[in-house]
C-alpha cells in the first residue's frame, strides 16, 4: 500500500537532500550582494582615521584584497565547516553571536507563530463558515487592521497601554536584570525559557515568559492578520469544492462537512503560505527586536550592517537563511503528511 | 411497434407497488439579481421502484436543478413549493435535520464530475466508514469493511484498494467509486445527474451498464439526467423532455423517441448526431431567460410550428391515447382539437432572432 500510496521516508530523504543546492544558492547570494553594496568594512570602521595605505594594508590583512573568486572559495570552505568567521571589530566568532541571540530570536519567532496560529486559524474559519454575517465582517475587519498596522507603532501602543495598566509589568529585554544575573549559569540550550526551565528555577521562568509576551502579541498580531484572511477564503472555497456538495448529498451533518472536509481541505494552501510567512516575520523580528530592546540577532544585524561588517552581516543572514530553507522543509513534511497527493 | 407500446402501458398500468417518489406541480425558485429566477416551474411526475426514468434537455433548462431540488441540495436563498412526497413521506416539509437522514440513506445522488467529488485528503476506506457510520449509529467495523468490499466488488474495482485516495484512481473508477459509495446505502432512489458527461465513450457505456443494473441488483429508481439522447434510449423505461423549467413532454422512452409529440422533442431529436446525419440541424435561438420566461408556451419564439395562439395561452397538459403527457398546442391539433382560423393562423415573429444571435 505504501508504494500506490507514495512513500513518506523517501520523500522526505529527497527534501532533506535538495536543501544542499538551497543552501549554496543561498550563501552564493549572500556573498555577491554583500561585495556589490559601496563600501567595505575597513573604511567603514577605520576609514576617516587612517591613511589610504593603512587601509589597504588593514584590508589585505583581512584578506579582502584577493580576487573575488578566491574569497568565495574560501567562504564556501569554511561555512563547510561550520566556520562563519570572526566579526572584524570585537573578533567574536559568528557563530557564538548567533548561538548567545539566535535563542532570543527563535523564542520570538516562534511565540509569534503560537499566537498568530491561535488567533488565526478560530478566527479565520468562523468568518469562512459565517460569511457575509457581521462576525465576518468584524474579523475581516481585524484582518485588515492587524496586517495593515506598523509593527513598530502596535510594539509602542502596547507598551504604552501596559504602561498606563500595570506598570509593573515587563515591557523591555528578556528577563529581568536580577533574572539575566541569575540565569547566567544556564546555558544548555541558550534559549533562556528553555534553559530557567529545565534548571527548575520557576521564578526566573515565569519572568522570561513575562518579557516574551509583548514582543510575541506585537509580531503575532502582525502575522494572525494574515492567518485570518487566508483561512477565510480557503474555507470559503473548500466549502464551495465538489466532494463537500457530494458529503452532503450522502446526508454527512453540515457541522463534520465543515470539520472533516472544508476545513482540512483549506488547510493544504494555509501551510504552504504560512510557511513562507516565515521569512517575513524574521524581518518582523529585527523590527520587533529594536522595539522591546531584545537581545536577538535581528538587533545585532542591524548593528553590524551600520558597520559594513561583511563577515558578522554574511554570518547572520546565513543563519535566517538556513532558519528559513529548515522552516520549508518542514513544511513540506506537514504537508506531505496532510495531503497525499504531495508525496509524489 | 404498436403491439409492443400497448403491451408495455398494461405493464405499466399493473406494475406492483406504490410510487418511490410523487412530485406534483413541483416548484424551484432561486433569488436572481433581476428577481427571482423559475429554475423549476410546475413540475409532476412519479417513478415507481426500479423504473428508469430520463431527464433531458438543453443546458439551462431546469434539469439539474430539479435533479438538485428532489434532493433539498439548493443553495441559500433558493425554495421549493408544490407537492414532493417519498414514500409518502412529504419532502417539503422536513426539519433539516431529517432532511440529512434521508439524504444517502433512501436519497441518492451522483454527479457530474467524478474527478471532483471525492474529498482528496480521504482514502476510499475512510469515505466508506464516514458515510456508513452517519446513517447506521453503532455499525461494527468488521461490518463497515464488509459493506465497503461488497459495493468495491459491485463496481468491478478490486478490493486490494480499498485503501487508496481518490487520485490514484482514474475517472471512470473515480465515477464507480462514487456509484459504490451512493449505493452503500441502498437509496430507494438516487439521482444521477449527467453522470457520464466528463468520461470517455468505452466508461461511459460501462457506468450507464452499471446504472442499468441498478435495478437488478437494488431495485432502485433512478432519475437519469442527461442531454444525451442515446443514453436515454439505451438506459431508460421512461423519458422526460424539459424545456424553460417544464415538462413538455413524458412518457415511454420508445414512444416518445418514435413518435414525439411536442415541437420540441422533435427538434431535440432532428438534432442528434449520428452516422446516418446529413446535415446538422439546431434549433435557432438560446432557451429563454427563467426570470422573464416568454408568454403563452415557453417555446413558442424558437417553435417552428408556432401558431398565434401559442403566445397567448400556455397548452394545458394531455394525456395522449398512447399513454404520454404532453403540453403543445400543435400536438393537440394534429390530435383533433378545434382551434378558431385566428388561433391557428402561424405566428407572425419580429425578425430580432437572427440578428440577435448574430
Amino acid at each position: 500500500m505504501a508504494s500506490s500510496s507514495g512513500s513518506l521516508p523517501r520523500y522526505i530523504a529527497l527534501r532533506v537532500l535538495l536543501i544542499i543546492p538551497l543552501v549554496w544558492v543561498l550563501l552564493t547570494v549572500v556573498f555577491l550582494l554583500l561585495r556589490v553594496a559601496p563600501g567595505d568594512p575597513v573604511s567603514a570602521t577605520v576609514g576617516d582615521r587612517l591613511s589610504e595605505d593603512a587601509l589597504d594594508e588593514r584590508r589585505a590583512a583581512a584578506g579582502l584584497d584577493r580576487p573575488l573568486v578566491v574569497q568565495y572559495l574560501d567562504y564556501l570552505g569554511n561555512v563547510a565547516r561550520f566556520d562563519f568567521g570572526n566579526t572584524f571589530r570585537t573578533d567574536t566568532p559568528i557563530l557564538s553571536i548567533v548561538r548567545d541571540q539566535g535563542g532570543a530570536t527563535l523564542t520570538l519567532t516562534v511565540g509569534a507563530f503560537l499566537i498568530a496560529l491561535l488567533i488565526g486559524i478560530p478566527l479565520g474559519r468562523l468568518a469562512g463558515r459565517f460569511r457575509d454575517t457581521p462576525g465576518d465582517v468584524a474579523i475581516r475587519v481585524y484582518g485588515v487592521v492587524s496586517y495593515a498596522a506598523p509593527l513598530f507603532w502596535v510594539g509602542i501602543l502596547l507598551v504604552v497601554l501596559v504602561n498606563a495598566v500595570a506598570p509593573s509589568f515587563p515591557t523591555n529585554d528578556i528577563a529581568s536584570p536580577f533574572t539575566k544575573l541569575d540565569s547566567e549559569a544556564y546555558t544548555k540550550t541558550h534559549i533562556l525559557v528553555v534553559d530557567t526551565l529545565l534548571a527548575g528555577d520557576t521564578s526566573a521562568f515565569l519572568d522570561v515568559l513575562q518579557h516574551h509576551l509583548l514582543p510575541c502579541l506585537t509580531l503575532g498580531f502582525l502575522l494572525s492578520g494574515v492567518i485570518v484572511r487566508l483561512v477565510r477564503i480557503n474555507v470559503i472555497q473548500a466549502l464551495q469544492g465538489d466532494y463537500v456538495e457530494a458529503a452532503r448529498a450522502r446526508g454527512i451533518g453540515e457541522g463534520r462537512v465543515v470539520r472533516k472536509h472544508a476545513f482540512r481541505n483549506a488547510l493544504v494552501p494555509v501551510i504552504t503560505v504560512v510557511g513562507l510567512q516565515v521569512a517575513l516575520t524574521l524581518s518582523g523580528a529585527v523590527l520587533t527586536e529594536k522595539t522591546f530592546n531584545w537581545p536577538g540577532v535581528g538587533s545585532a544585524l542591524v548593528r553590524y550592517i551600520g558597520e559594513r561588517d561583511y563577515i558578522a552581516v554574511q554570518g547572520l543572514v546565513t543563519f535566517f537563511a538556513v532558519v528559513v530553507v529548515f522552516t520549508s522543509l518542514i513544511v513540506d513534511v506537514i504537508n506531505a503528511l496532510v495531503d497525499p497527493r504531495v508525496r509524489y | 411497434m404498436n403491439i409492443d407500446l400497448v403491451e408495455g402501458r398494461d405493464g405499466e398500468a399493473s406494475a406492483p407497488g406504490e410510487p418511490v417518489l410523487e412530485a406534483e406541480d413541483l416548484r424551484v425558485w432561486y433569488s436572481g439579481p433581476s428577481g427571482p429566477v423559475r429554475a423549476v416551474d410546475g413540475v409532476s411526475f412519479s417513478l415507481r421502484p426500479g423504473e428508469i426514468l430520463g431527464l433531458v434537455g438543453e443546458s439551462g433548462c431546469g434539469k439539474s436543478t430539479l435533479g438538485r431540488g428532489l434532493l433539498g441540495l439548493l443553495p441559500d436563498g433558493a425554495a421549493r413549493d408544490g407537492v414532493l412526497n417519498f414514500r409518502g413521506t412529504d419532502l417539503l416539509s422536513l426539519k433539516a435535520k431529517q432532511a440529512y437522514a434521508l439524504r444517502g440513506g433512501s436519497l441518492g445522488m451522483i454527479f457530474q464530475e467524478p474527478l471532483t467529488r471525492l474529498n482528496p485528503l480521504m482514502r476510499i476506506s475512510e469515505h466508506f466508514a464516514e458515510t456508513l457510520k452517519v446513517h447506521e449509529k453503532g455499525i461494527s467495523k468488521a461490518e463497515i469493511e464488509r459493506r465497503s468490499l461488497e459495493a468495491l466488488r459491485v463496481m468491478g474495482i478490486p478490493p486490494t484498494r480499498l485503501r487508496a485516495y481518490p487520485h490514484e484512481f482514474s475517472g471512470g473508477m473515480r465515477q464507480r467509486l462514487m456509484i459504490g459509495l451512493t449505493l452503500v446505502l441502498r437509496p430507494a432512489f438516487v439521482v444521477a445527474d449527467e453522470p457520464t458527461t466528463a468520461l470517455d465513450v468505452l466508461v461511459e457505456a460501462q457506468i450507464i451498464r452499471i446504472l442499468h443494473d441498478l435495478r437488478a441488483t437494488y431495485d432502485t429508481s433512478l432519475l437519469l439526467i442527461t442531454h444525451n439522447l442515446g443514453i436515454i434510449a439505451e438506459a431508460c423505461d421512461r423519458v422526460a423532455v424539459m424545456y424553460a423549467g417544464k415538462i413538455v413532454e413524458i412518457g415511454d422512452a420508445r414512444e416518445v423517441f418514435t413518435r414525439p409529440r411536442h415541437s420540441y422533442t422533435r427538434e431535440l431529436l432532428r438534432s442528434t448526431i449520428s452516422l446516418s446525419t446529413t446535415g446538422l440541424n439546431y434549433i435557432e435561438g438560446a432557451p429563454p431567460d427563467l426570470t422573464d420566461p416568454p408568454s403563452g408556451c415557453h417555446f413558442h419564439p424558437r417553435c417552428p410550428d408556432a401558431m398565434a395562439i401559442c403566445a397567448q395561452r400556455e397548452p394545458a397538459v394531455r394525456t395522449t391515447d398512447a399513454g404520454s403527457r404532453v403540453a403543445c398546442w400543435d400536438a393537440d391539433r394534429r390530435d383533433g382539437l378545434a382551434l378558431s382560423e385566428a388561433e391557428s393562423a402561424p405566428l407572425e415573429r419580429e425578425e430580432i432572432a437572427v440578428a440577435d444571435e448574430a
